[in-house]
C-alpha cells in the first residue's frame, strides 16, 4: 500500500458516526437528519450555542470527534423540547444532546468550568449520597462551587429567597445534618453501580 | 338528468378534474361508454384555478378549452356535475354505483345571462378564489365553467334572494323546489380521480397562517396572479393592499414532515419557481424573491427551469427550513431560522410570504365509499383487491399535471380492458 493511499485512508477514516450510534443514547437517529435547520431556528438558547444541533449532527457525520465531544453546545440544552416537536423527521434531538453530553462526560472530555456540566455533577453526587436530592446542600454547593469568598457573597444575595423557602417548608435547616434519604441507600448505590458496569461493558471500543 | 343510461360495460369516472376529464375522454374516444361524476358544479377541478402551467408558463385555460370541446362533441360521454359517489358495490365487470345529486336549483334552460346574479344581494366567500374575494348567492363559478350554467348557493334557498333570482330569470331556468336525489346505475370499471386538496396551512402553527394576513398559500398566490382573479392580477399584500415586491417562498410547508404530510408533494418546488416568474414579471428589477428550501426538487427536464430562475439577479435561494414566522414592522412577516450553508442565524422581513403548501388526497382515508388499498399517505395503491377500480392522477400519488394526465391515460386503458372483457364474455 502506498504511503499516499495510507494517508488518504487515515484522512478519510470516519468511525465517529458509528461510535455515536453505538455509544450515545438515541445516537442511531443522527443519520436521519436531513439538515433542514428547524431545530437550530427553534432553539430558544440557540444563539448562545457554539454549534446548533443541526451543525452537531453534520459534524458527527463529518467525523469531527474532538470538536463535538469537547464542545459545550450539548450542555446548553434546557430540554424545552421545541426541536423535537418541530423536527420533520421526528428525531429525538433533546435526548441526543443529553446522550452526547453523558458520553463526553464518561470520556472525561467535558469543557472545564462549564456551568451546566458542573451543576449536573453536583446534582448527581448530591442525589447519590442519600438517594434523594438534598435541596439545602445542593444550593450551598452551587454557591460555593467557585470558592469560599464568592460562595458567601452568593449565599447572602439569595438569603431572602432561602428564608422564604424555609418558611414555606420547601427547605429545612435540619437537612444540613444528614438529611432525608431512601430506606436502603446502599442497595440503591449497588444497583446504580451494577447498571454502570453493564453500560460500560456494552460500550464498544474505538481507537 | 336523473336518468343515466349505463350498463356493466360502462366506465364510471369519479372526479372531473384534469385526470378525470382525461380518463373519461380517452376512454370515450375509443368508443367506450363513460359516465363522469363531478362533485363541483363544473369541470376542470383545481387546474382551472391555476394561472399558468410550469414549465412552459402557458395558460391552463387553453387545454381546458380543448378538453371541454372534446367533451361536448363526444356522444359516448355523460357528465353529471354537482354529484358525489356515495357507495360502490360489486366487483370488476359488475358494479353498482350510488350517486348523490346535490340540488343546483338551476336547470338546463340557463343561458348564463347573469340576470339572477344582478338580482340577488347576499355575498359569500368565493371558493374558486380560495376565499380571497366574494361572490353572490347566484353565480357562475368561473368564466369558463362547463356546463356554462349559473349556480344558486344552497344557503339563499328560503330567503328573499332565492325569489329575486327566480323572478329575474327570463328562461324559467330556476327551480327552487329542486331537492337532493339519489340515483343508482351499473358500471363495469371505475376510474377513481378524486384528486387533491391543499394541506391546511393553519396546522403548521409556527408559520401563523391563521395569525398573519401577509402569510398566504401558493394556491391563493396563484389566484392573485391571475388577471381574472380577486386582485385583477396584482401581487399585493392582503393587510394593506400595497404592492408586494419583496416576496418569500417557504418550501415543504407541510410536506416531507412527519408531523404533517409524510410525502414530498412533488409540485411545490416547481410551483414556487413558476410563481417567482410572476413576481419578477410584475415588478422587474424592483422584485426581490427569497426561496427558503431544504432541497430543490426540480426533477429531470425541470432542471433547466430551476437554473433560469437561479440565474436571476433578484432571486435568492436560502437553504433552510424556516423555524418560525413572527410579526415584524408594518405587518411584515419576519422569518426566523438558521441556514444550512454556514449556520447563520437570520430574521428576515418580507412584504409577503407564500407557503408552498403540499397536496393531500381529497378523500380522507376513512371515508372512501369503495374498498381499495390505501397507503399511509392516503393515496390509492395498485392492488389485486381494488378489482376494477383504478386510481388516476392525484388520487394515486402527488403528481403534477403532466404526470397526472399520463396516470389518467393509463387508468383509462386498464378500465377499457375490463369492459372489453365483459363485452367479449357477453358476446
Amino acid at each position: 500500500m502506498s504511503e499516499m493511499n495510507k494517508a488518504m485512508i487515515e484522512q478519510y477514516r470516519n468511525s465517529f458516526l458509528s461510535e455515536v450510534e453505538a455509544n450515545v443514547e438515541e445516537g442511531e437517529w443522527v443519520k436521519m437528519c436531513m439538515q433542514c435547520g428547524v431545530c437550530s431556528g427553534s432553539c430558544p438558547l440557540g444563539k448562545h450555542w457554539a454549534h446548533p444541533p443541526q451543525e452537531i449532527f453534520m459534524m458527527i457525520r463529518a467525523g469531527k470527534r474532538d470538536e463535538v465531544l469537547t464542545s459545550d453546545s450539548m450542555w446548553m440544552c434546557t430540554s424545552c423540547y421545541n426541536c423535537i416537536v418541530r423536527c420533520p423527521r421526528q428525531l429525538p434531538i433533546t435526548h441526543i444532546m443529553h446522550g452526547l453530553a453523558t458520553y463526553a462526560k464518561k470520556l472525561g472530555l467535558t469543557p472545564k468550568n462549564q456551568p451546566t456540566a458542573k451543576f449536573a455533577e453536583i446534582f448527581w453526587n448530591n442525589m447519590m449520597k442519600k438517594g434523594r436530592v438534598n435541596e439545602l446542600k445542593l444550593g450551598l454547593s452551587l454557591y460555593f462551587k467557585d470558592g469560599f469568598g464568592p460562595g458567601i457573597k452568593e449565599a447572602l444575595r439569595n438569603k431572602d429567597l432561602g428564608m422564604k423557602m424555609m418558611k414555606a417548608k420547601r427547605m429545612a435547616a435540619s437537612e444540613f445534618f444528614g438529611g432525608h434519604g431512601v430506606k436502603d441507600v446502599s442497595g440503591l448505590q449497588k444497583m446504580i453501580k451494577k447498571a454502570q458496569e453493564l453500560e460500560d461493558a456494552r460500550m464498544k471500543k474505538f481507537d | 338528468m336523473t336518468e343515466v343510461v349505463a350498463t356493466n360495460q360502462t366506465i364510471l369516472v369519479v372526479g372531473g378534474g384534469i385526470s378525470g376529464m382525461t380518463a373519461a375522454l380517452e376512454a370515450a374516444e375509443t368508443g367506450a361508454q363513460v359516465v363522469l361524476v363531478e362533485k363541483r358544479p363544473y369541470l376542470g377541478g383545481r387546474v382551472s384555478q391555476l394561472y399558468k402551467y410550469f414549465p412552459k408558463l402557458c395558460h391552463p385555460t387553453c387545454g381546458l378549452e380543448i378538453n371541454q370541446r372534446r367533451a361536448k362533441m363526444n356522444p359516448n360521454l355523460t357528465i353529471i356535475t354537482g354529484a358525489e359517489v356515495s357507495k360502490v358495490e360489486g366487483e370488476a365487470g359488475n358494479y353498482t354505483a350510488t350517486v348523490k345529486l346535490t340540488p343546483t336549483y338551476v336547470n338546463d334552460n340557463c343561458t348564463a345571462c347573469g340576470e339572477c346574479a344582478k338580482a340577488v344581494e347576499a355575498e359569500f366567500d368565493d371558493e374558486y378564489n380560495y376565499g380571497l374575494s366574494k361572490r353572490k348567492g347566484a353565480y357562475l363559478p368561473h368564466v369558463m365553467a362547463h356546463p356554462m350554467k349559473y349556480v344558486l348557493d344552497p344557503s339563499i334557498i328560503g330567503t328573499d334572494d332565492a325569489q329575486k333570482a327566480k323572478d329575474a330569470c327570463k328562461y324559467d331556468a330556476i327551480d327552487l323546489d329542486d331537492t337532493e336525489k339519489e340515483i343508482q346505475f351499473p358500471a363495469g370499471a371505475i376510474v377513481w380521480a378524486t384528486g387533491w386538496k391543499p394541506y391546511d396551512a393553519a396546522k403548521i402553527q409556527p408559520y401563523g397562517y391563521d395569525r398573519f394576513e401577509n402569510v398566504i398559500t401558493n394556491v391563493e398566490f396563484e389566484r392573485m396572479a391571475d388577471p381574472k382573479g380577486p386582485t385583477g392580477g396584482k401581487i399585493v399584500r392582503p393587510s394593506d393592499g400595497k404592492e408586494a415586491k419583496n416576496v418569500a417562498f417557504i418550501q415543504c410547508a407541510g410536506s416531507r414532515d412527519r408531523n404533517h404530510l409524510y410525502h414530498c408533494s412533488r409540485i411545490c418546488c416547481m410551483a414556487s419557481l413558476k410563481q417567482t416568474h410572476y413576481v419578477v414579471d410584475a415588478y422587474g428589477d424592483d422584485a426581490q424573491v427569497s426561496i427558503y428550501y431544504i432541497d430543490i426538487r426540480a426533477i429531470d427536464r425541470f432542471e433547466d427551469f430551476y437554473q433560469t430562475v437561479k440565474d436571476m439577479d433578484n432571486v435568492k435561494f436560502i437553504k433552510s427550513k424556516v423555524a418560525s414566522i413572527t410579526r415584524g414592522e408594518d405587518d411584515n412577516p419576519c422569518l426566523n431560522g438558521v441556514d444550512t450553508e454556514g449556520y447563520h442565524r437570520y430574521a428576515n422581513e418580507h412584504d409577503l410570504v407564500v407557503l408552498a403548501t403540499g397536496m393531500e388526497p381529497s378523500v380522507s382515508i376513512d371515508s372512501f365509499p369503495v374498498d381499495v388499498e390505501i397507503n399511509r399517505e392516503g393515496f390509492i395503491e395498485p392492488a389485486e383487491k381494488n378489482g376494477g377500480v383504478f386510481a388516476a392522477g392525484c388520487a394515486s400519488d402527488a403528481l403534477d399535471v403532466n404526470r397526472a394526465v399520463q396516470s389518467a391515460t393509463g387508468a383509462a386503458l386498464k378500465a377499457i380492458q375490463v369492459v372489453n372483457r365483459v363485452a367479449r364474455a357477453e358476446g
